[in-house]
């Protein structure tokens, strides 16, 4: 199914999104990968509070490249998302409830993704050129000694995307493939 | 003997980085649109639509097809005759990436250290291959390599009882266990022989290798199409969400090996296979 999603993700609408569903998400997103991750967790154990608020956000897995004069980013597409699977559940202990990223997560993660309602979504690996045109503005919140992985919040319309995982652990890497095949029967 | 100045070379280097990163090549472009004909699951032809009007956009606004820019990989042809003039050979390789990855905007992916870490600030250093090669030319190539892919590439010793078959069901494993995480389609390169160290170079010149070539020798060619077929049956799809493309290309390379082994390495790559040369 097609869905056009505004965000913040709230419970109620994260719970409304299927694996398999193509979705343009407008909104408020934050960015971050490893090195991110682990100060955020680290922070968090320290008691200390996180440099954005985490209550429904959307935490899309990416270093972009630098932004060319005129340009609001440089390319932006998806890591690897596995890397930040030992800090996912923490980070959706705390609100966060959506993820972007591309590749398969930890079954830890899926059981904190149906604790907590969360939604993994897929934006197409190798489309930075692409996903790029849907990002409106961008601006620093953290980290910028970290670079590419600095933490930042960027504004997104209609960015296109699949929802890889829903809040019910259904899985679009499983379901998708093997529906598939049973059809090439 | 033909002299070649350490800052003509840095030039090349510094153009091919951003002209890789910006443009694929056509053998890349064609295979994907290829796919795409041939595509029959439905969310699979809109992930590879997304994937071409993608690296259009690239090609358009001169902009990276990936934001990850890759650590650059530089391969050097180097003709016998040749004399490299006016400085250290590396050191004129890494200004030209330094001065690439500057000019061209794009990301700096490199840490110094693999365990303590820390990034350099300007994607170097590259990691250079060279080669003697008759003759009195320079031929460069520049191949951007991300790692959501190199990540997923494999190398095994086998014995030389395994066989053909051995080959053929660890070429299928690397692809089914990388799954998703490369951003399929990929490019598969693998190189079979030589030694441990070799094997793998093997690989990652196969994914230098235009992806509508085959290998000299027909028993090798006809187990590219094999294995390339054998993969797209696997449904893993586009981006692992379904569907007959999860390979666009495979490649294979080989040398003579020992009487006890049989090395084989695969490297994988997505669809944004990147490589530019220019002779010098």
């Amino acid at each position: 199914m097609e869905k056009h999603v505004q965000l913040p993700l709230t419970e109620e609408l994260a719970k409304t999104l299927k694996a398999g569903d193509r979705v343009f998400l407008t909104g408020t997103i934050f960015t971050s990968r490893d090195a991110g991750h682990k100060r955020m967790c680290e922070a968090l154990e320290r008691g200390e509070e996180l440099p954005f608020d985490p209550q429904d956000a959307t935490i899309y897995y990416v270093g972009p490249t630098p932004a060319k004069p005129g340009q609001v980013i440089g390319s932006a597409g998806p890591t690897t998302s596995g890397r930040m699977d030992a800090y996912a559940p923490t980070m959706m202990s705390v609100g966060a409830r959506g993820m972007i990223g591309k590749g398969v997560r930890l079954p830890e993660v899926v059981k904190a993704m149906k604790k907590y309602s969360g939604v993994y979504f897929g934006a197409i690996g190798g489309a930075g050129a692409l996903l790029a045109k849907c990002i409106k503005s961008s601006k620093l919140v953290a980290y910028e000694d970290l670079g590419a992985e600095a933490l930042r919040e960027l504004y997104v319309e209609d960015m296109p995307l699949v929802v890889i995982i829903d809040s019910e652990g259904n899985n679009l890497y499983e379901d998708g493939r093997a529906a598939y095949l049973e059809q090439q029967k | 003997m033909r002299e070649i100045h350490v800052s003509q070379i840095a030039d090349v280097i510094e153009k091919l980085c951003i002209e890789a990163n910006e443009h694929l090549p056509s053998d890349v472009k064609d295979a994907i649109q290829d796919c795409r004909a041939c595509e029959d699951w439905d969310i699979a032809k809109g992930v590879l639509d997304q994937i071409i009007e993608n690296y259009e956009i690239a090609d358009q606004q001169n902009v990276p097809v990936c934001q990850d820019t890759g650590m650059a990989c530089v391969f050097l042809e180097i003709g016998q005759d040749v004399h490299i003039s006016g400085g250290d050979l590396s050191k004129a390789v890494n200004e030209g990436v330094r001065r690439g990855y500057d000019k061209g905007y794009l990301r700096k992916s490199v840490v110094a250290d693999p365990v303590r870490r820390g990034n350099t600030g300007d994607n170097t250093p590259a990691m250079i291959y060279t080669e003697i090669v008759p003759g009195d030319q320079l031929m460069i190539t520049v191949g951007p390599k991300g790692f959501g892919s190199e990540n997923m590439s494999m190398i095994r010793m086998f014995k030389p009882s395994a066989g053909l078959q051995g080959i053929k069901d660890f070429i299928l494993e690397v692809v089914e266990t990388a799954g998703p995480n490369p951003c399929p389609p990929m490019v598969v390169g693998v190189g079979i022989g030589g030694t441990f160290d070799k094997a793998a170079l093997l690989a990652k010149k196969a994914l230098m290798r235009p992806i509508d070539t085959e290998h000299q020798d027909s028993y090798y060619a006809e187990l590219e199409k094999e294995m390339l077929e054998k993969i797209n049956q696997l449904g893993i799809g586009p981006q692992g969400f379904g569907g007959k493309t999860t390979a666009i290309g495979l490649n294979i390379e080989t040398l003579p090996t020992h009487i006890a082994g049989m090395p084989c390495a695969v490297n994988i790559n997505c669809h944004v296979t990147r490589h530019k040369s220019e002779v010098i």
